[in-house]
């Protein structure tokens, strides 16, 4: 069952990954009143740029990227195979820093300007994403993420705060909010595309292929709060993402023009107030 | 078996003795320093393999009174040289620390309370750990010292050469270090105690200059502090329980508090925790060799070495709770501090800082996952700090300044010592190396404790730690076109040394589960009475491995996934026109403007200013009350 699952996840990850960024360009488009491009336009665009030659400052970068895109899929098949999960986390940590050090070799303000804020964002939802973790430990007595699946109560009634934390952290991590991430192409910010200016044609194909995947691999995790080993847990997982999505993309349309400085502390208050109490509340509960 | 101990702490001090006497350098000199290093290094492997071949704990020595007088007139020798150095530069008040120490257990001494028929010497699996790092660590910085100092020499020629004491000081350093493992009666662990904390004060002063002389002074009378209140849990242990054999007081649990928190406070101190982080902070200013020596192989490992100790007497008592809440916070607020950073070497000094402090926190809690964390936690930040300073020093001669702003773009300009560094760098925090390991496990053990408040400090010191970590890297890797070689002016005995730590970085990441087994849970199984408990699955160890290998196969896997796949390489964009060379651009008025990329310091967030006397303040407050409240007996 388990190399079922992660098997399926290597295949079926970029499909709906791609799905997902379509579904989302054209919810958002409709939050502004606007018409938004066509579901499929995400693959157009992926193919489009794999036929492309790809242009580059220098060599390095090739293999740090394709280094991020194997230990963003490592993480995946490791949390679908229903390993530790704060290996996951950990194993999509180094995944992330072999992106951050692609844009450092390119040596160009842009990127490198990306690979600072990118750092910085990294700091900001790295706490809530242990806690995550810890808060699964603590609800099922294990870091095993077959074991949580199958849990008798599903982790969310023990969990809501650390759930909302975590739905909080989304927004950052799938690249919504502040106005000024790290690969923010907006006008009116400095950063141009920061982490992927000096990416382009086929490499930059790569970083979105990770990117899908790891937006799978998220949500799934955000699935694992709601199941519990039955299949109504499974309906309940699917319908749960899709309503927190939505409330992430709709909290990136109120909240267009959030900066930094803003997102690192709201981040780190959120974790420890939301966090930590659920936290101590689980403490009390297990003592 | 006796005989090795005594030739361990006794040789040494007999090379600091031979190297003091040798004023000129040369090849004599060198050679004679290499050999001391090889012989101790190698008695040090061959007194581990017997000692794990032999498999038991053993003790020695129950009849020593004349080396008790020796050991008493030693002390005043050493209070003498303090009251000297104290007087000849104004500062009065270390006289008055040392004098009520040295004067404390003098009064013991004499009245012959002391007098007991104890195993003076003690070895088991701790301290067969404490002989790799400081052996083996110890022995390479000296080799390292010897190339380095020359190099030093030439480019401070403003400071007096006393290279011949240099060598000889750090020698008389890791004879105390044996002393201090090997030792079980107090009084012996609290001479060779007093003996580190005189070493590094000479060390840290040897420049000389104005700085080097307050900041060594600091590094004193902290370290006296600390030494007071090693010697006040002497008394206590003297008068009240009548005994001086420090596995007897840990065996007695949780039912003394006082000595164990007197002693555990000389930990905190000598571990640099805050709020008395600033000596080892301002250490920086000796030569290399004596910060590695500082931060990895000796004086830090000391104190977390007797936390670690004291940790079943610290299990759930208010001592326990000075050393977790001091460790933890510490660990949270260095790694902050660092950020703010970029001097390599303070960079470096604050990690050091931040680390001990988790070190501490592990030892606190005092159960046995803690305590292996802590453990495996001490050996790999010894080996990847010692790999840390020493290259950073020899950047240093190489490139004249060790600024991280500087090292942009190092990969091209030194690209062996980058690699090392970034070995380093990998081990200090990345998955699926080395200490990222043991904080998992800590993670674990303080969830498991239900340490609440640790778990915090935990969770947003793992954020900002990956932060400097990786910023520093990211300046390592960026690649300039056009950028020259520097001329590397490494040593051989450098290489040498920085190869070999580079080599055991690597093999204690890929053998952990080894060195875990053979030494740190037999040790942990005999403290805490207990089977064995695995406390990392081997199923995760594996899956670890795994992504090792994949690192280091992904470059041959690229290579091979490309071939044939043609990129267009270009030049850098940088808003304006790129001038060529990745260096400049043409700006508005059509001139070339230079471009600097710098890195995030956020001085308003992390500064020094903003963080270091609140934390002082709240630090220092937590030791007082916790101190005041056994002393007033509350517990």
């Amino acid at each position: 069952m388990s190399w079922i699952l992660a098997i399926g996840f290597l295949v079926l990850a970029p499909l709906l990954g791609g799905l997902l960024e379509g579904a989302d360009r054209v919810l958002c488009a409709r939050m502004q009143g606007r018409q938004g491009p066509p579901l499929l336009q995400p693959f157009y665009d992926m193919f489009k740029l794999i036929q492309k030659q790809s242009v580059v400052v220098n060599n390095v970068q090739d293999v740090l990227v394709c280094g991020f895109l194997i230990f963003v899929v490592f993480a995946g098949l490791l949390f679908f195979w229903g390993g530790d999960i704060l290996l996951v986390f950990f194993a999509l940590t180094l995944a992330e820093i072999f992106f951050i050090m692609s844009s450092c070799s390119a040596n160009s303000p842009y990127s490198s300007m990306g690979a600072q804020r990118e750092l910085l964002q990294n700091m900001a939802y790295e706490p809530m994403i242990l806690l995550t973790a810890i808060g699964f430990y603590l609800a099922a007595n294990t870091f095993n993420v077959n074991e949580i699946a199958v849990a008798s109560v599903p982790a969310i009634v023990y969990l809501p705060g650390i759930f909302i934390g975590y739905v909080f952290i989304l927004v950052i991590k799938f690249r919504k909010s502040p106005f000024d991430l790290s690969t923010s192409h907006h006008a009116h910010q400095e950063m141009v595309r920061g982490l992927t200016t000096e990416l382009s044609g086929n490499v930059l194909a790569i970083v979105s292929l990770a990117e899908w995947y790891e937006n799978i691999l998220l949500i799934s995790i955000l699935g694992l709060f709601f199941l519990n080993g039955t299949l109504w847990s499974v309906l309940a997982a699917v319908l749960g993402c899709g309503i927190a999505y939505f409330v992430v993309v709709l909290a990136d349309n109120v909240f267009p023009r959030v900066k930094w400085d803003a997102m690192i502390k709201s981040t780190w208050i959120v974790t420890l107030v939301a966090g930590g109490i659920n936290l101590m509340i689980m403490e009390l509960l297990t003592r | 078996m006796l005989g090795t101990v005594i030739f361990l702490i006794i040789f040494p001090f007999v090379c600091a003795g031979v190297l003091a006497l040798m004023r000129k350098s040369g090849p004599y000199r060198k050679c004679t320093l290499f050999v001391f290093c090889a012989v101790i290094a190698a008695v040090d492997i061959y007194f581990i393999v017997n000692s794990l071949v032999f498999d038991e704990t053993q003790e020695y020595l129950l009849e020593t009174h004349l080396l008790d007088n020796v050991m008493l007139f030693l002390e005043w020798a050493l209070f003498v040289l303090i009251a000297y150095f104290s007087i000849r530069y104004k500062k009065y008040y270390c006289i008055l620390l040392s004098l009520l120490q040295t004067g404390l257990i003098t009064y013991l001494e004499l009245t012959g309370q002391t007098e007991s028929h104890i195993a003076h010497l003690y070895v088991d699996k701790l301290t067969l750990v404490m002989c790799l790092v400081v052996g083996l660590i110890g022995c390479l910085i000296c080799v390292y010292a010897m190339g380095y100092m020359k190099d030093f020499k030439a480019h401070h020629s403003e400071f007096r050469d006393r290279r011949s004491f240099f060598f000889s000081m750090l020698f008389l350093f890791m004879g105390a270090m044996f002393g201090l493992i090997f030792s079980n009666n107090m009084i012996w662990m609290y001479f060779f105690w007093e003996i580190t904390s005189v070493c590094s004060f000479l060390l840290i002063g040897y420049n000389q200059s104005r700085e080097a002389v307050d900041n060594s002074f600091r590094a004193l009378w902290m370290n006296l502090l600390g030494g007071l209140g090693f010697a006040v849990a002497i008394y206590y242990c003297v008068t009240q329980l009548g005994m001086v054999n420090l596995q007897q007081l840990i065996d007695m649990g949780s039912a003394v508090v006082f000595p164990v928190i007197f002693l555990a406070f000389a930990g905190l101190t000598k571990s640099a925790q805050l709020p008395f982080s600033g000596w080892l902070l301002g250490a920086m200013v000796a030569p290399t060799p004596t910060s590695a020596l500082l931060h990895s192989a000796t004086m830090v490992k000391a104190g977390v070495y007797l936390l670690i100790r004291l940790a079943p007497a610290m299990c759930d008592t208010l001592a326990g709770l000075m050393v977790t809440t001091v460790g933890g916070f510490t660990f949270f607020i260095a790694s902050m501090l660092a950020i703010s950073q970029s001097d390599g070497k303070k960079v470096l000094a604050y990690s050091t800082v931040s680390n001990l402090g988790l070190i501490a926190a592990c030892a606190g809690v005092g159960r046995y996952e803690a305590v292996w964390a802590g453990i495996l936690l001490m050996m790999f930040h010894a080996v990847s700090k010692s790999l840390m300073f020493l290259t950073v020093g020899a950047v240093e001669n190489s490139l004249g300044s060790r600024n991280i702003e500087d090292m942009h773009g190092l990969i091209v300009k030194l690209p062996s010592l980058t690699a090392i560094l970034v070995i380093g760098i990998a081990g200090m925090f990345l998955a699926p190396f080395g200490m990222l390991i043991s904080k998992w496990a800590a993670l674990k053990a303080y969830v498991d404790t239900q340490s609440i408040l640790l778990v915090i400090f935990l969770i947003f010191g793992s954020a900002t730690t990956l932060f400097y970590w990786t910023k520093w890297l990211g300046s390592l890797v960026s690649v300039h076109h056009h950028s020259e070689r520097l001329e590397n002016i490494t040593k051989g005995s450098e290489w040498f040394a920085l190869i070999s730590l580079s080599v055991m970085m690597v093999a204690l990441c890929l053998t952990f589960p080894v060195v875990s087994s053979y030494l740190i849970e037999p040790f942990l199984q005999e403290l805490f009475h207990t089977e064995a408990v695995s406390v990392i699955s081997s199923g995760n160890v594996l899956i670890m491995l795994m992504m090792i290998f994949m690192i280091v196969l992904l470059p041959v896997l690229v290579h091979f996934l490309t071939l044939g796949k043609k990129n267009k390489i270009v030049i850098s964009y940088m808003g304006g026109a790129n001038t060529g060379d990745d260096r400049s651009f043409v700006n508005s008025t059509g001139d070339a403007k230079r471009m600097y990329l710098a890195n995030w310091y956020m001085e308003s967030w992390f500064g020094e200013k903003k963080l270091w006397k609140p934390s002082i303040v709240l630090s220092a407050a937590a030791i007082i009350i916790l101190l005041v409240m056994v002393i007033g007996g509350v517990a």
